[in-house]
């Protein structure tokens, strides 16, 4: 094999590789999908960010516009300040709000903004104020199992009461 | 008494052949800028290394997809969840089943070249041939095909998960009759480009260093025998495999720990 041959030959295999690896990060992977478009940041504060972790989806109508980049705990307010990077061309009133809400019945948890109805719109850096948390699972069995027992409480003293009497 | 002694002596032995093989690889990872000046030479290794490694990756990662998504999707399919068979594929070949097949692969089919070769330079004693003629071997034998080993592996291991992605995509969407749009669009969802793809090439890089090191060490301390180099070549084997194996996991809990 001459030394040309072999050259031709290591660079092929070489750019076969380089294009396995576009395959793999455009086709197969979320590369393509959110684009390195600049983006601006903005806030937000909740009580409870359940589930959510730095890089889930901000969705709007269900439509990704962006993505959580850092989620702190602020430690005079006890809250959770979650930090995204929204794309620039989408652009929300300064006072949407942001959910945090869950993708199917038990999928990942993404942040989902809500335009409001304000004129001017939020800038780099603003903060969003109407925020929802996310739903715990063990309150709202909490909730639930709390107000049946009130339920059933009322009745039972009801009962309990005429038992007594009797 | 006797028992306790030759286990001492074995004890030593390990820790001397090990404390060898580090300094070996220093000298290796010290002759490689000087290797890098030699270019042709490393081209040529790489030739030697990659293209001719190509024909098993490829037909091994077509097969592995076509099996991937068979087995897949008869677990799926209970569930009702073959609509993510593209992610489940996608995220085994990308992240565990690319990197380990192809350096499990790349062990036997170049990693025993590497040391049948070396281990008949210096049967042949070309080695020391070379070293009366103050040519220093590590810079221009073993350290060319260090590097053509280190660049290899991943281009082959990125090319086995991408060929298997594709052997999937036959299998799942063309005979059992997966949707395509889900079978792509849920897998470019879910697949994150750093964490999975980029740290499945992390693995490779470091599966190429471990596999070629190896290999060339072998074939370097061989017994100057058929038999020796034969040993050899099975050693190679052996403790590329297992360095590989063993080092994935200590990889996979390392990146993949839900954080």
């Amino acid at each position: 094999m001459t030394k040309k041959g072999i050259e031709t030959l290591v660079g092929l295999f070489v750019l076969l590789g380089l294009a396995g690896l576009v395959f793999l990060s455009l086709k197969a992977a979320n590369l393509g999908t959110f684009g390195n478009r600049d983006g601006y940041t903005v806030s937000a504060r909740f009580d409870n960010i359940g589930g959510l972790k730095s890089r889930s989806p901000v969705r709007s109508a269900g439509v990704t516009v962006g993505r959580v980049t850092s989620i702190v705990l602020d430690s005079k307010t006890y809250q959770g300040v979650v930090t995204m990077e929204l794309d620039r061309s989408v652009l929300f009133p300064r006072d949407s709000s942001a959910k945090i809400l869950t993708s199917g019945l038990l999928g990942d948890q993404y942040v989902g903004i809500e335009p409001g109805a304000d004129e001017k719109n939020l800038a780099a850096g603003a903060v969003i104020t109407q925020t929802q948390s996310a739903v715990v699972l063990e309150n709202l069995i909490g909730q639930f199992l709390f107000s049946k027992a009130a339920e059933g409480g009322s009745n039972g003293a009801g009962a309990a009461a005429q038992g007594v009497k009797k | 008494m006797n028992l306790v002694t030759s286990l001492g002596e074995r004890t030593l032995d390990v820790l001397r052949s090990l404390g060898h093989a580090t300094f070996f690889f220093a000298d290796l990872l010290r002759a490689t800028p000087a290797a890098m000046r030699r270019f042709s030479l490393v081209v040529r290794q790489i030739h030697a290394i990659g293209n001719l490694s190509l024909v098993i990756i490829l037909a091994s990662g077509m097969a592995v997809g076509f099996v991937l998504a068979l087995q897949m999707y008869y677990a799926l399919v209970t569930y009702g969840a073959t609509e993510s068979l593209g992610l489940i594929v996608n995220l085994s070949l990308v992240r565990e089943l690319g990197p380990v097949v192809a350096a499990l692969l790349f062990a036997g089919r170049a990693g025993t070249s590497l040391t049948a070769e070396i281990g008949l330079m210096k049967a042949g004693e070309q080695i020391a041939a070379m070293e009366m003629m103050a040519v220093d071997t590590k810079s221009r034998v073993l350290a060319p095909r260090f590097i053509g080993g280190v660049v290899s592996m991943p281009l082959l291991a990125i090319l086995f998960s991408a060929v298997g992605i594709l052997g999937a995509y036959v299998v799942a969407v063309l005979l059992i009759g997966v949707d395509a749009g889900n079978f792509w669009s849920i897998m470019q969802a879910r697949v994150d480009v750093w964490r999975d793809v980029g740290n499945g090439v992390v693995k490779s890089i470091v599966f190429g260093v471990i596999c070629t090191a190896v290999a060339l060490y072998q074939g370097y301390e061989t017994q100057a025998t058929p038999e020796g180099v034969a040993y050899a070549t099975t050693r190679t084997v052996v403790i590329s495999s297992l360095a590989v194996l063993g080092m994935d996991f200590v990889l996979t809990a390392l990146m993949f720990s839900t954080a």
